[in-house]
């Protein structure tokens, strides 16, 4: 789509992309050669000498059983975040879709946590749960089970995956819910007339309509819990113990800040940035479709 | 609905409280530790319900600062994460509107290029350049300083892509009664355009204020000095986990602290922040 009336203009239009232009080659695009640069070099320790060296820093990483370790727990993260806030949000939407009274105040009362800055959440966590004073951790104990999320990482995967589920379930919820109110009624009162009772109108009608905010959905939460969960992780965990809550974008960065691996960690760079690209296309696609619609 | 009222009906009800509790509880919790005393945490014995430490609690923490490392009182930190979160809302909405101006109303060679440019940062999160953006910050001599707490943040390829997708749904006749009236481009941009964006400005600004308020890891790497801090990381260092020393109530009045000003604005503009959200991710 194009403008039919436009104005003239030889050196304002620049101007006027200048700044955000500016912004972007110096903060994206030259940091991001520098990284894809940087993951072909091998420094030694004290910075004096680099080296060239190809794919090496690639072949280490994929020869590095941490790599995979830190994939895996990449996965299970991504997997049981996503499942449960999109389980427990679609729940929870389909019941504030229903003619009841006030439902706006439950609306309300549902999406704040979307302001929380996730370190927050997961301190909030945290501390419910930190074993010798938190007041979940005592209810747990008092049962006679040894929670301790600092010492065993199953736990501490348990937590982080609370906080992070937690956090995202008003983001899933508000879309889940304009994802229902777009269904026109009719369809679902059809339904209803023919006899089809509420779980069959939701499972035949409801679920497969709502497939695209779904999907959408899925994708979104998966970069999320890539990327937006470092303060999570770091907050309350700190990747430990025992590397168990380790995602790949905290490993990244420990290699490089702690390890000094600069090469390592900009190979692992590019491998995200590779991610990244693959899912934000995925949602652009998605996008174009329900344009046309 | 076609189906008879039944006992069900409480159902919907029943689910939503639910949901509101297991939403709202550990905020709940995080509340009333932030008005007892670290004895009554650390016992483990806090109650549920209001201490007698509130104000103390917050006075000291906004204040005074909490006392068992050289913590810097909360208030400092409140002030820079809210000088960050405004800068990085305001410089967005700027400088994307006047790039989707020129983008939409202009026609000139590089245009098309441009857009590309801005779009595809969409896939380039601070997250996976972290190092070299840190370094160029560095040589910049722009580390703990507020401009290099937000600079780098500020480009935005969805608020781009927003403010676009907006002015292609403006009447072109608008345009032709400025250029008859001979306004210049900018007359039109400002006293046309702009009005007429507002909507979509606030409720950018909304959804921009709570990611600048809550970035974590460009701040952690980025500030060094105590007094350049932002409160989300200040938090994190109130936590000492394998601890006993952590002043739990201290940090949780910060949380309570770190989480208003979002909440706030999210609950107020609640109408607003929805229709920006739904708007910029789609």
């Amino acid at each position: 789509m194009e403008k039919r009336v436009i104005f003239d203009g030889k050196l304002l239009p620049y101007a006027l992309l200048l700044p955000q232009l500016l912004v972007t080659l110096i903060f994206f695009y030259w940091p991001a050669a520098q990284t894809v640069w940087q993951s072909f070099l091998i420094q030694d320790a004290f910075g004096l000498s680099t080296e060239f060296v190809w794919l090496e820093n690639y072949t280490t990483l994929f020869a590095n059983p941490d790599y995979y370790r830190s994939m895996l727990t990449t996965l299970v993260f991504s997997g049981l975040v996503a499942g449960f806030s999109l389980a427990i949000a679609l729940m929870l939407a389909v019941q504030a879709d229903k003619q009841i009274k006030g439902a706006s105040a439950y609306k309300t009362f549902l999406i704040w946590p979307y302001a929380v800055a996730p370190a927050v959440a997961g301190v909030l966590w945290l501390f419910m749960f930190q074993p010798s004073l938190g007041l979940v951790a005592q209810a747990i104990r008092s049962l006679g089970f040894e929670w301790n999320p600092l010492l065993n990482s199953n736990h501490a995967m348990t937590l982080v995956v609370m906080a992070a589920t937690w956090k995202q379930i008003s983001y899933n919820f508000l879309f889940f819910l304009a994802g229902l109110q777009s269904i026109p009624k009719s369809v679902i009162e059809a339904a209803a007339i023919d006899g089809a009772r509420p779980a069959r109108r939701f499972w035949t009608i409801i679920f497969p309509l709502l497939s695209p905010t779904t999907f959408f959905l899925l994708v979104v939460n998966i970069v999320y819990v890539f990327f937006d969960t470092f303060g999570i992780i770091d907050a309350t965990t700190g990747g430990g113990p025992a590397k168990g809550t380790e995602t790949l974008v905290y490993k990244l960065f420990s290699d490089g800040r702690l390890g000094g691996d600069l090469g390592g960690s900009a190979a692992q760079s590019v491998i995200l940035m590779i991610l990244v690209i693959g899912l934000t296309a995925i949602q652009f696609r998605y996008v174009e479709r329900k344009v046309q619609y | 609905m076609v189906e008879r009222k039944s006992i069900f009906d409480f159902l919907p009800h029943l689910v939503l409280l639910i949901g509101i509790l297991i939403v709202a509880f550990p905020v709940y919790v995080a509340f009333i530790a932030s008005t007892w005393d670290a004895a009554t945490i650390a016992n483990g014995t806090m109650p549920l319900r209001p201490g007698p430490h509130f104000l103390e609690n917050y006075y000291r923490t906004i204040f005074v600062g909490t006392s068992s490392s050289t913590r810097q009182p909360v208030g400092g930190m409140m002030l820079n994460s809210l000088i960050m979160a405004l800068s990085i809302a305001i410089g967005k909405i700027a400088i994307s509107l006047i790039s989707a101006f020129a983008i939409v109303y202009f026609r000139f060679p590089f245009r098309m290029p441009a857009f590309w440019l801005i779009f595809m940062t969409l896939m380039l999160p601070v997250e996976v350049r972290i190092y070299p953006t840190y370094k160029i910050v560095a040589d910049l001599g722009l580390l703990d300083s507020y401009p290099g707490l937000t600079i780098p943040l500020i480009a935005s390829a969805t608020a781009t892509l927003l403010f676009r997708q907006f002015f292609m749904t403006v009447p072109d006749e608008l345009v032709e009664a400025s250029k008859i009236d001979g306004a210049s481009p900018m007359q039109f941009f400002k006293d046309t355009l702009l009005p007429l964006s507002l909507t979509s400005v606030a409720a950018l600004f909304v959804i921009q204020f709570i990611y600048g308020w809550n970035q974590y890891l460009w701040p952690l790497l980025i500030t060094t000095r105590d007094d350049m801090q932002t409160i989300v990381i200040g938090i994190k260092k109130m936590i000492v986990t394998q601890d006993a020393l952590t002043e739990w109530q201290l940090a949780m009045t910060t949380v309570i602290l770190a989480m208003l000003p979002p909440v706030l604005v999210v609950i107020v503009m609640q109408r607003l922040f929805v229709k920006g959200l739904v708007e910029t991710e789609k």
